[in-house]
């Protein structure tokens, strides 16, 4: 009956998108030419999916609490972001724009997820109705018109047009000094604080095994290279662009929340036994509350973001940003009946769906192609999640 | 001697962790009805769920004979098509959907590209006549009452061409009128010669409609009673239900200084939520004291659930009426789990699977889950005193597993319950309602609760445990609470309680209504 947590197949089973990144990545250096791994092909990457990344993030939440999504991400996206070109193209300052339409999704979020938690209209019903909802409110705000964004401020700090990198105090030569030295500062923080970690753990008297050392810095070896790599390469080109600041606090302050906090515990608990969770005295509503008013603001952020890097506001901004998101998760390892799933597998879904498109248009394949080939992945990757569960029962 | 239509021979069924039948036998005459009864979870359901194929074959042993030959169900339909036709306890059908279309479903007349509606309703009448139903076959399911859907149900295994039709708690939810015509129905398909096995726990009907009883006990035939002339005791049924050796079955009981009412309910009146005029708790009143183990026996559905959950923040039913003192000062709970669980109430769930744990997360995470607030510093958790605190409960209850980190999900039955034990003790609680506590689990891991029970008992806690095991009430409690259909219908000290003045309780209450 007892399985033995940390044998191989079960390591294997864990990892097996990063496994599966990992084999993407080496397949599409080799049929470009390398050219995938080259310093501006990175940066792109990072730009082009900053959306995907930060509104995974939030769909993750959702999909926790038992397989829910929000299908009104993009339109939200759209609609937060027009309000904010409308706003600034009237002399609003950029600070005062960006808190608007971080609270305009707060409040789209707050006003589905009342649906949902208190009223239990099924979460893709009231998001669907959203969907169109705001889409169309998105034309109206427009007036079915593009609205430029020339506020600079706004552009450099959200990541727009030229200017979107943090800029390089240090005017290295070839190399941006700025961004590797943030970056090594990133990971020695890293370092140190999970080596704390195991020294506190072993003050209090755990008892820590030397496989479990040795998983844990192999680990932290391996992050610590990819994330040294990947700012290296990054110093090489014009830096680190604005987005991947936002992007990693987004990461960070969520990757926090699910491990460490009691709402976030909440969110998995829910999703693994809704009835057993309202029993040990949790208010399952409001936690379905929080996931979608959280997935608003989150989307409210991803409109500033795709505004900013396209320097206007279109009706048509945001158009299946939703799928993405959540085609991240369940390549992510999110389980499609909730409770299960981490933010680093959104992170790893997220690259590598953005890795296969740029890939495959580095390969000159037609976009047609590229959505077949995502279509895949995400069925391969649920396959693997329903039937390692078959498994188990 | 009539001719043996089923002999099933040394059928044994293991789930994960348990033993569910062991090495039974059921021999059943063509034309007679035959009734299995046992208490719950003795395996009378299993046994059935696998003569009729929904755990085909090859998911256990033992051979099933049906007219003289092997069977080898692999599907409801196999058995369906040789005329073994099971209805559940539960209602299997679709409410949005006409008489005729549910008893056709899945078995539709004319051809699979068109179905011949005119047959199917002008076919369906004739058998809902047949049932004594006088409902055209086009009326929806949902418009006539739980009493003509249980005999809609009939009329669907009529319509299969039911040669032994297997009847599952048939009037478990049927007033006594609609019963009586139930069973009188029974007898008149007895006389056409079909041949039928009931499962009940009601032992009136099976006195009045048995020709033969088998009793069923943990997972064991244990006597075939013949019932020629109905006029069977049911005092005989009950001992060969519940007569176990009951020595050492039960750790002892340590002295406890039995303190004052902690708890008491009076006048508790609850509502079924979807049927508010359906009463499932009728006027019950009772106490506990600190250190006292209280037992509740009754039957399933003598509303000793609805009680515990009623009185857990309602968190079942309506009520209407009723007061809750705590340490002797009335209180009320608002409509939510946690306030029950702020006054020092927690409720230990009869469905572990479905209302008490999340099998997808770990021991310690189902352990922290219900008091996680007192491991969080404003809402960040401490996750190494997590670890210890639920470090320390698998010590503590002896829960086996290799580590904290197991998932629920791979756990047995038992280790399963600890952590459910687990997570209700961390909550801290005074007073425990334990509902069905050793359910599904088996005799070692029993004597176990049993130990904790007891260890909680010690240290001035108020155990409430519901039970419908007459030897576990009678083995580990302090005073005893008897209900039926929904009314508490006697108390009585433990020493003063034997199953047979418990019975009798059961049925005198059964009979004055």
């Amino acid at each position: 009956m007892i399985m033995k947590t940390s044998s191989f197949g079960n390591v294997l089973k864990k990892n097996m998108m990063v496994i599966a990144l990992a084999v993407v990545v080496i397949f599409f250096s080799v049929s470009t030419g390398g050219k995938i791994l080259l310093p501006q092909n990175i940066t792109s990457l990072i730009s082009q999916n900053g959306y995907v990344f930060v509104l995974a993030t939030g769909m993750l939440l959702c999909i926790l609490t038992g397989g829910n999504i929000d299908l009104a991400v993009g339109s939200v996206v759209c609609f937060a972001g027009a309000i904010g070109a409308v706003l600034m193209d009237k002399g609003f300052p950029a600070i005062l724009a960006a808190i608007v339409m971080l609270v305009m999704g707060l409040a789209i979020g707050m006003f589905q997820g009342y649906w949902i938690a208190w009223v239990s209209v099924p979460p893709f019903i009231a998001t669907l109705a959203g969907m169109y909802a705001f889409r169309g409110l998105s034309n109206v705000v427009l007036q079915g018109l593009t609205v430029g964004i020339n506020n600079t401020t706004f552009l450099n700090i959200f990541g727009g047009g030229a200017n979107c990198y943090v800029p390089d105090f240090f005017k290295g030569e070839g190399l941006n000094i700025t961004c590797m030295a943030i970056g090594i500062i990133g990971v020695a923080l890293y370092v140190i604080m999970t080596i704390r970690g195991m020294i506190v753990r072993k003050k209090r008297g755990f008892r820590i095994g030397v496989g479990d050392v040795f998983a844990t810095l192999f680990k932290m070896i391996i992050v610590s290279a990819l994330i040294l790599w990947i700012i290296y390469e990054l110093a090489q080109d014009r830096g680190i662009p604005s987005v991947l600041i936002w992007i990693a606090l987004v990461l960070l302050v969520y990757g926090y929340i699910t491990r460490n906090t009691a709402i976030g515990r909440y969110f998995y608990a829910v999703g693994g036994n809704e009835k057993a969770t309202r029993l040990s005295g949790i208010n399952t509503k409001l936690v379905y509350f929080i996931a979608y008013a959280n997935m608003g603001m989150l989307a409210g952020l991803a409109g500033i973001l795709t505004i900013a890097r396209a320097k206007s506001s279109q009706p048509t901004y945001g158009q299946g940003y939703e799928m993405d998101a959540i085609a991240a998760c369940f390549i992510g390892g999110a389980s499609a009946y909730g409770g299960v799933g981490k933010i680093t597998g959104v992170i790893i879904g997220a690259t590598l769906m953005g890795v296969i498109n740029q890939g495959m248009a580095l390969m000159d394949m037609s976009a047609n192609y590229q959505r077949a080939v995502k279509g895949v992945v995400l069925l391969v990757a649920v396959l693997i999640d329903v039937l390692s569960n078959k498994k188990q029962s | 001697m009539a001719k043996i239509i089923l002999e099933m021979k040394n059928i044994t069924k293991t789930f994960p962790g348990v033993k569910a039948l062991d090495n039974v036998n059921l021999k059943v005459e063509e034309g007679e009805i035959h009734a299995l009864v046992g208490e719950n979870g003795a395996g009378k359901s299993t046994l059935m769920n696998v003569l009729s194929g929904i755990y085909p074959y090859g998911t256990y042993e033992g051979d099933i004979v049906y007219n003289g030959e092997v069977c080898k169900f692999n599907t409801i339909k196999d058995s369906e098509g040789k005329g073994i036709v099971i209805i559940h306890q539960e209602l299997a059908l679709v409410p949005e959907m006409s008489i005729g279309e549910n008893m056709y479903l899945g078995n539709e007349c004319g051809k699979k590209s068109r179905i011949d509606w005119d047959t199917t309703y002008v076919e369906a009448d004739k058998y809902l006549k047949m049932v004594g139903l006088s409902e055209s076959s086009k009326v929806l399911v949902k418009e006539i009452g739980t009493g003509k859907q249980q005999l809609v149900e009939i009329a669907k295994a009529l319509a299969k061409k039911a040669k032994l039709l297997i009847l599952d708690e048939p009037t478990s939810s049927l007033n006594e009128e609609d019963s009586r015509a139930l069973l009188d129905l029974m007898l008149g398909f007895k006389k056409q010669g079909m041949t039928m096995i009931i499962i009940t726990h009601k032992l009136n009907e099976v006195s009045y409609v048995a020709d033969k009883i088998t009793v069923v006990r943990d997972g064991s035939t244990i006597e075939t009673i013949d019932n020629a002339g109905h006029d069977i005791d049911e005092d005989r049924i009950i001992k060969g239900m519940v007569g176990r050796e009951i020595t050492n079955r039960f750790p002892k009981r340590p002295h406890v200084e039995i303190g004052d009412i902690n708890m008491e309910v009076e006048h508790w009146t609850v509502h079924h939520p979807l049927y508010p005029e359906r009463k499932v708790v009728d006027d019950v009143s009772m106490y506990v004291r600190k250190g006292e183990v209280v037992g509740i026996y009754g039957l399933m559905g003598a509303g000793r659930t609805e009680l515990a959950m009623s009185i857990f923040g309602q968190s079942y039913g309506i009520l209407t009426g009723g007061t809750l003192k705590l340490d002797g000062k009335e209180v009320k709970l608002k409509k939510s789990p946690t306030d029950a669980i702020l006054h020092k109430i927690a409720y230990v769930t009869e469905d572990r699977k479905g209302n008490g744990l999340i099998l997808s997360q770990s021991i310690k995470v189902n352990t922290s889950l219900a008091n996680l607030d007192s491991l969080a510093n404003r809402t960040v958790i401490d996750k190494d005193k997590e670890y210890l605190v639920a470090e320390d409960y698998r010590e503590k209850l002896k829960i086996k597993t290799p580590s904290v980190e197991q998932l629920v999900g791979n756990l047995s039955g038992g280790n399963q319950q600890k952590v459910l034990l687990a997570k209700w003790m961390f909550a801290e609680p005074d007073i425990l309602i334990l509902d069905e506590p050793t359910r599904g689990i088996d005799v070692g891991a029993k004597y176990e609760i049993y130990c904790i029970i007891n260890d909680l008992a010690a240290a001035g806690k108020s155990v409430i445990m519901i039970s419908s095991e007459l030897p576990e009430v009678l083995g580990m409690s302090d005073r005893i609470y008897i209900m039926n259909a929904s009314k508490m219908v006697g108390e009585m000290k433990a020493s003063e309680a034997t199953q047979e003045n418990i019975m009798a309780a059961i049925l005198r209450s059964g009979r004055g209504d």
